[in-house]
């Protein structure tokens, strides 16, 4: 009879694997060791899959543990056999063949399993989680099939390699991923943005912020993933990636002590002093584990306190790097924000880089890095030794290459490079072409870009030219300060509009990392301008944020200085009806508002409304057909008129009528400020034309079209810019100029000083003399409309009244 | 001592936004930053007592809606040149659940 202790190891993972290699190197002889896998066959390297799946690696390569290690060294493999039942009184596990296998010791070492989400129709046929060499299998044979389409529903670390892997394989990919950027719980949202680019650039089509509903089937098979904004995603096989749960089913139903996953303490032991669990199917002091580093150390400890030696499991910090093949990007350590931390970023939109460092108490404590992860583990080491950093913190960021020398200065950078630098990518100009160019005579920045065209493309690459001009002129150059948009950026807001135009950038996210914003998520003063240049330059793309808006363009009232807010509602040119007044009057009465007003804009004001109440007082006015006045925005105001052709004994035209059409175009439009209009009957100019953003005149031949004009803190009188004979031109004209003034002007100017920065007559030309472009600007105009022209208090009614209560009320529970 | 009520799920508050808690002290602001970190102050700005929590947030600050002042979320303090300090209470995250420290409210409530 052996005198071998019986141990029992359920599960051939990859803890178990690295365990059973520590214990038998310590102890060879001194154990009868049973090796029980679900999977049927041994230890291989799971997170391997992914090169087998993407095709770089095959299944025979990833196999860590082949027949003949376990042969030497006498374990009894009962691979393809699930363990059913532990008996711990009896100190035996029940295998397949029903017949109790007596252990001395019992090792627990089954992993975890894939979440899968009980949606509807999430048992189709084509629908699997990533996990084992049967998923793998199944998505390299789904991706045979010619043109077939793949959804990956979960946008973490397996989630994206299942996706890229199915990519090379020539699958139509989609990832759909429910949290606003991918990767959340590694990565911050500025790498997360890069990753999003770059595998968008390799094809991959990614959904942020995406809900799925329901899995459609056909016959039993999957054939569509349906999202909670209605779109179908047509698909032959459906990847589930959304998380893990260690697998405690087991240890449960043996009685063990288990959480979120099976209780150990540092020794590996469980509850029981003769079970001993490993892996992914533990938890550790509250933590449970999803990366392989950890589980190694586990392996380590487990086998010692089988084989008697002291040793203690201690979490350490884990890092990530994703597998995708292109794709450089690694995390660790802890990135959130949080008192006395600060950031180090680090950004460089041309070589796509991005490197974010949190510090805390002269420590580096997180690490998030993208493009450039050649000096990731130099991070890693100093977080996990928790190195005092102070010394190096001018020049950390850098990396290892940098420490030990001068802190970097940008014009001693400059001096310092090689004259076959480049310093413009857009027009391939190096700094010695700068150079040559200011030795001939070119001593400021206009010049060399006249000369060598030098920044005159993206413009990105401005600051760099004028430190080679102070470079070279000394101190016969100073290099100016342009107006920045705010603290976060160098950029004025002229080259920010250009560039967003120019580069295409779509979301914030893409502003602040290609154009190098130096804060996370910019400032009160940037968000609104940024937020405002997207919507008006991508209407469909760009989702509006409203975060990024001022408290009355979110809430879309006027909020007062008691912090109530004011009601105005719509009445197109000034007209009403007496069943608005009375619906008017009404809402006055039921929301107890102290003041009514009415405004210089030919409409009246409900001040005084508490926020809470807005969602039903807006509830009200819209069943009596009133919509939002806008009188809280940077967008289409009003639209004065007077009587006109209708009554007036003078007026000309129906200037009445002309005003309600237009304010019915243009209503419901942002703009970079403000917007007035108004229409007159006739030169007296009772609807005060002549001092708007926009006024037209009526007179017997047509319409004079005048602009620029002001009224608030300046007063000035339009100029005219066009007088046209019929209304249609007048429109026509009106939405052109409207559309250019959204497009051109710096956010908050108003149209009069947009006009004094590009000159009427450059409007002119492009409203005006150019019919084609005034149509193009029509054309985008209604674009836009076709977005934003809806009442948002009737969409805040049917959509987020909730959000205007407050989450929660303590005083009534202090009243219980 | 602390005593953590549950105030709504993390989800309730918008990223980068806030919500407001009833108290018989008055509003608290409860803000969620860009890192799905969540702060707690009163909803009431020292300089001429605008809703905080209707300010935009960014990074770990928020700027009040009336007058632009600009408050640090961790500490409560203004910012730049401006003098003054919003009061804070201690909030958690628990299994997606936003918990709040309610024991210095209870206090004066009870006394
Ligand atoms: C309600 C109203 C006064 C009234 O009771 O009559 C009003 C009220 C406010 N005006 Fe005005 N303006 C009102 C007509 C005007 C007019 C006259 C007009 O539109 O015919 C002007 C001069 C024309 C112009 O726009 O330049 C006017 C020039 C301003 C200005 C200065 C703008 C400028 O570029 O110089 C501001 C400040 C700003 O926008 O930055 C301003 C800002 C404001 C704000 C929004 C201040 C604020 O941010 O809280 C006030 C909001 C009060 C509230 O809580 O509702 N209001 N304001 C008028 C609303 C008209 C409407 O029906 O929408
Ligand atoms: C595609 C993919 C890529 C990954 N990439 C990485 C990466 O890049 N870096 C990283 O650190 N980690 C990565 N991981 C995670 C890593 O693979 C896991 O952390 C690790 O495999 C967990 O090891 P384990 O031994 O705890 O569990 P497993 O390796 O899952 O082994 C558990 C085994 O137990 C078996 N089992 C379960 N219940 C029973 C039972 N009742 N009876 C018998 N057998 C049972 C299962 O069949 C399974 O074979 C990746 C995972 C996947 C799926
Ligand atoms: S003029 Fe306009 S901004 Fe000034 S107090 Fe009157 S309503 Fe307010
Ligand atoms: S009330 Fe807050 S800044 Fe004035």
């Amino acid at each position: 009879m052996s005198t071998k202790r019986k141990l029992v190891v359920i599960g051939a993972g990859m803890a178990s694997g690295r365990a059973l290699e520590h214990l038998l190197d310590a102890e060879p002889d001194n154990w009868d060791i049973t090796l029980f896998n679900a999977e049927p066959r041994g230890n291989y390297n799971r997170i391997m899959l992914s090169p087998v799946l993407s095709g770089e690696k095959t299944y025979q390569e990833i196999v860590t543990h082949d027949d003949d290690w376990y042969a030497q060294r006498g374990i009894t493999c009962r691979f393809g056999e699930k363990v059913s039942a532990v008996d711990r009184d009896a100190k035996t596990v029940t295998g397949a063949d029903g017949i109790p296998l007596p252990y001395d010791k019992l090792l627990v070492a089954t992993g975890s399993a894939p979440f899968i989400i009980p949606l509807p129709g999430h048992d189709l046929d084509g629908v699997i989680a990533y996990r084992d060499l049967e998923d793998t299998n199944a998505m390299i044979d789904a991706a045979a099939k010619p043109d077939a389409k793949a959804v990956v529903i979960g946008g973490g670390l397996l989630g994206l390699e299942a996706a890229a892997g199915l990519k090379m394989r020539g699958m139509d990919v989609t990832v759909v991923h429910l949290m606003g950027h991918l990767m959340e719980r590694q990565l911050d949202e500025a790498a997360g943005y890069l990753l999003r680019k770059a595998l968008t650039d390799r094809g991959i089509n990614v959904l942020c912020s995406a809900n799925s509903k329901e899995i459609v089937g056909e016959d039993g098979r999957v054939k569509a993933l349906l999202l909670d904004d209605g779109t179908e995603l047509p698909c032959d096989l459906l990847v589930m990636a959304v998380g893990i749960r260690p697998n405690t089913q087991l240890a449960k139903e043996a009685g063990l002590a288990i959480g979120r996953g099976i209780h150990v303490d540092d020794q590996m032991v469980t509850s029981d002093p003769d079970v001993l669990a490993v892996g992914e199917c533990v938890e550790h002091n509250g933590a449970i584990f999803g990366l392989v580093a950890p589980l190694y150390d586990q392996a380590r400890i487990v086998a010692k306190t089988l084989t008697g030696e002291d040793a203690a499991f201690v979490q350490k910090e884990v890092s990530t790097k994703l597998k995708v093949t292109g794709c450089d990007l690694f995390s660790a350590g802890d990135f959130a924000d949080g008192e006395g931390r600060e950031d180090i970023v680090l950004r460089d939109p041309a070589r796509g880089v991005y490197k974010r460092l949190v510090i805390e108490n002269d420590r580096v404590i997180g690490a998030v890095m993208y493009g450039d992860t050649a000096d990731s583990n130099w991070f890693f080491g100093l977080i996990k030794d928790g190195e005092d950093i102070s010394e190096m913190r001018e020049t950390l960021i850098f990396g290892p290459a940098y420490q030990g020398g001068d802190p970097l200065d940008p014009m001693a950078a400059v001096a310092a490079l090689p004259d076959d630098a480049e310093i413009c990518g857009c027009n391939g100009v190096s700094k010695g072409d700068i150079i040559a160019a200011i030795h001939d005579g070119a001593n400021d920045l206009a010049t060399v870009r006249a000369v060598t065209k030098a920044s005159g493309s993206c413009g990105t690459c401005t600051g760099l030219v004028e430190q080679v001009l102070g470079v070279t002129l000394g101190d016969d150059f100073v290099i100016p300060a342009a107006q920045s948009v705010c603290g976060c950026t160098d950029l004025t807001h002229e080259e920010v509009r250009r560039l967003v135009k120019s580069q295409e950038l779509k979301s914030q996210q893409a502003v602040w990392q290609e154009l190098g914003w130096k804060t996370k998520d910019g400032c009160h003063v940037c968000r609104p301008a940024i937020n405002y240049y997207l919507l008006a330059d991508w209407p469909v793309e760009y989702q509006d944020d409203p975060q990024s808006r001022f408290i009355n363009e979110r809430k879309h009232a006027n909020i007062q200085k008691d912090g109530t807010f004011s009601v105005v509602p719509r009445m197109f040119g000034g007209m009403t009806t007496p069943d608005e007044l009375r619906a008017i009057a009404d809402a006055a009465d039921k929301y107890n508002v102290p003041t009514v007003h009415v405004t210089g804009g030919q409409r009246i004001d409900l001040l005084g409304v508490k926020g809470e109440d807005l969602p039903a007082i807006w509830a009200d006015l819209n069943k009596a057909g009133l919509v939002s006045g806008h009188a809280y925005s940077k967008g289409l105001r009003t639209v004065k008129t007077c009587v006109g052709s209708s009554h007036c004994r003078f007026g000309t035209q129906d200037s009445t009528g002309l005003g309600v059409k237009i304010e019915k175009k243009l209503w419901g439009a942002w703009s970079p400020h403000k917007f007035k209009l108004a229409v007159s009957g006739c030169p007296r100019n009772c609807a005060e034309a002549t001092c708007k953003d926009l006024g037209i005149v009526c007179v017997d031949s047509g319409y004079q079209i005048g602009v620029g004009g002001a009224a608030g803190m300046d007063v000035r009188e339009t100029d005219l810019l066009v007088q046209v004979p019929s209304e249609q031109e007048a429109i026509d004209v009106t939405v052109a100029f409207y559309q250019l003034y959204r497009e051109n002007a710096k956010y908050l100017d108003r149209p009069y000083k947009w006009i004094a920065k590009v000159g009427l007559d450059w409007v002119r030309e492009r409203v005006v003399d150019d019919l084609e472009n005034r149509q193009a600007l029509i054309d985008r105009f209604a674009l836009s409309q076709s977005v934003y022209q809806k009442d948002p208090w009737a969409e805040h009614v049917r959509e987020r009244a909730d959000s205007y209560a407050p989450v929660a009320d303590l005083t009534l529970q202090a009243a219980e | 001592m602390t005593s953590w009520i549950d105030i709504g799920s993390l989800e309730d508050i918008p990223l980068r936004g806030a919500r407001v808690v009833k108290t018989s002290l008055g509003c608290v602001a409860v803000f969620r930053a860009s890192d799905d970190s969540v702060f707690a102050l009163h909803d009431r700005c020292p300089h001429k007592g605008g809703p905080l929590s209707e300010g935009i947030v960014h990074g770990h600050k928020v700027t009040c809606p009336l007058h632009n002042w600009v408050f640090d979320l961790e500490t409560g303090a203004a910012t730049g040149t401006d003098e003054g300090e919003v009061a804070t209470f201690a909030t958690r995250i628990e299994a997606g659940r936003v918990l709040l420290d309610a024991s210095v409210l209870e206090k004066q409530t009870a006394a």
